[in-house]
């Protein structure tokens, strides 16, 4: 704030509230559709203020899901996301954690090498190659199952580098006390990096349970037994119902029980995510 | 930058990195040098035969309209979905920045679209624009417009562009914001008692001083754009109507996948890992290099 514009302030507060109005509009409808019964979704226009049937709505969905469209209780839908999410977050923390230690810790021969096949992953999504990526998980036998699930997205670039960079940037002091008092390597990384990277890991916790809760193509492939089905596909394979209109008060209730862990996890731990995220992408 | 302090020992590094090099080698390195193979070959649906082709997969492709047509709409996506959502993003950015009060607040409630699914956020817009009950088709109606995705190739990209976009202006905020909180208050002062504007200062110090996060943010939403929008496309429009929404990456599923075409698949896989690794190595060039001021 330089100078005293009234009329400045005011145009920025209106157009703030307008973005979150925006920003709000879809889940405000999508929520108010999950409230209804299903006939007041069937013609016309969706109603714009909650109905009578919010509990009832997310009742049905969760204890038995859509049978119509063949699909399974979305609670355990969930359960299944929660699971290949902390598998991806956790696994991935601690895969990057210790290739970061081994980098930075010690010198051996083909270390370089090591980096630099790591550093590729960093270009190589897993959209630009599922063909034989599928075939790979397909010929481990790993199809529906969580290890397929999670194990192939698990491998990360960014992780190693945060935490390399992080490492670097820890003491020299420290490293050679620790090796004085005749501590091994295990030891430090236990009793003194570790400690000291805790809100790093934290940050970056945050953000790889958003980026596997909300994992799509992968498990679209390697889940044809339902029972493995996450939420985010399970609500594609109820919209896809064949030659009728798809039940909407159900699926709208599935699409906020979708969102709501990940957004939960957003708003709870903003400072946490802001940091994970600004940092990631350094 | 290197450690002096090292520690000694052959195996442990050996272990220690053992768990990260071997899924990058099974489900990395080994299915993009597949996928390369297989780009070479010519093979039928059921894996019976195959054919050493050179780069006849590569050449079908680019002389394949539809394969063209792809390329221009994904070109054409991406950039307006960029262009939506670094806009609206650097709108609302400078704008929490100068407020005093409730900076964090509106933070709040503008970040969370971030940690929606792709392909949730599609689901989200696909029911207020549907054809029949949707709240915003209604409005159209209202206003005169018969809005149809189910139909209209128009609508379809119109729709997946607001949905990417919605989705994407979280993230540029933030980023925005955090680089307009990093500008030194002094410069912009200066400007002021120098008599300049607010749109003056913008203009002239502001914008430029946010280049790199710009340039950044600008890559950032390509690759999204490119790759993570996949979820949306699939679950709304599956590339219809009339392939108006088949975009680069959900044509390598399709092919690949429905379509069972394995060494065509390959063949766009590669060209997008060419694209991925043209726009890494162009953002690792160019980032260092603080863009214009």
């Amino acid at each position: 704030m330089i100078e005293r514009r009234p009329w400045l302030n005011v145009l920025s507060h209106f157009v703030l509230c307008a973005g979150v109005l925006v920003t709000a509009l879809p889940i405000w409808i999508t929520f108010v559709a999950s409230t209804h019964p299903a006939d007041s979704l069937m013609s016309g226009r969706a109603p714009l203020w909650p109905g009578a049937h919010l509990f009832e709505n997310y009742a049905t969905v969760l204890d038995s899901g859509l049978r119509a469209a063949g699909s399974v209780p979305v609670g355990m839908m969930m359960w299944n996301s929660l699971i290949m999410a902390l598998m991806i977050a956790v696994g991935k923390i601690v895969i990057s954690i210790i290739a970061a230690f081994g980098i930075v810790y010690f010198r051996f021969p083909l270390r370089r090498t090591c980096f630099w096949l790591i550093f590729v992953t960093l270009m190589l999504p897993v959209e630009v190659r599922i063909l034989p990526t599928f075939g790979v998980v397909a010929s481990l036998e790993m199809l529906n199952s969580y290890w397929g699930l999670s194990v192939p997205l698990i491998a990360s670039a960014t992780a190693t580098f945060l935490f390399r960079q992080f490492f670097l940037t820890v003491p020299e002091e420290l490293a050679e006390a620790a090796r004085i008092d005749g501590a091994g390597p295990l030891k430090f990384l236990f009793d003194i990096l570790l400690p000291l990277s805790r809100t790093n890991i934290a940050a970056l916790f945050v953000i790889l349970f958003i980026f596997g809760w909300n994992q799509y193509l992968w498990p679209l492939l390697v889940t044809t037994d339902e029972s493995f089905y996450t939420i985010v596909v399970g609500i594609q394979r109820m919209l896809a119902v064949d030659d009728a209109e798809p039940a909407w008060h159900l699926i709208m209730a599935t699409t906020m029980l979708a969102m709501l862990p990940p957004v939960l996890v957003v708003i709870c731990m903003q400072r946490l995510f802001i940091k994970g995220l600004i940092e990631q992408e350094k | 930058m290197e450690k002096r302090v090292v520690f000694s020992g052959r195996w442990v590094p050996v272990l220690l990195l053992a768990p990260q090099v071997t899924i990058t080698l099974v489900f990395f390195i080994w299915p993009a040098s597949q996928a390369l193979y297989q780009s070479v070959l010519l093979e039928d649906a059921f894996g019976l035969s195959r054919k050493f082709v050179w780069l006849d997969n590569f050449r079908i492709l680019f002389a394949d309209p539809l394969y063209l047509d792809s390329f221009g709409r994904t070109a054409f996506f991406s950039s307006v979905t960029a262009a939506l959502s670094l806009g609206l993003a650097l709108v609302l950015a400078v704008m929490a920045d100068r407020v005093i009060k409730g900076t964090a607040l509106y933070r709040t409630f503008l970040i969370w679209p971030y940690a929606v699914a792709p392909a949730v956020a599609g689901v989200l817009w696909f029911f207020m624009f549907n054809p029949s009950i949707g709240t915003l088709t209604y409005l159209l109606r209202f206003l005169g417009y018969q809005w149809n995705h189910y139909l209209n190739g128009t609508d379809a990209m119109a729709l997946i562009i607001l949905a990417a976009s919605w989705k994407q202006v979280s993230y540029n905020f933030l980023f925005f914001l955090a680089g307009l909180q990093a500008i030194p208050r002094s410069l912009v002062e200066a400007a002021a008692i120098d008599g300049a504007g607010p749109f003056k200062r913008f203009r002239t110090i502001i914008f430029p001083l946010l280049s790199p996060t710009t340039f950044f943010l600008l890559v950032v939403n390509i690759v999204y754009a490119f790759f993570d929008t996949f979820g949306i496309v699939h679950a709304i429009t599956s590339g219809g109507p009339a392939q108006a929404t088949t975009i680069l990456v959900y044509k390598v599923y399709s092919d690949g996948f429905i379509g069972l075409d394995l060494g065509g698949s390959a063949a766009q896989s590669v060209i997008l890992m060419a694209v991925v690794i043209a726009l890494t190595v162009f953002q690792f060039r160019y980032i260092e290099r603080k863009v214009a001021y």
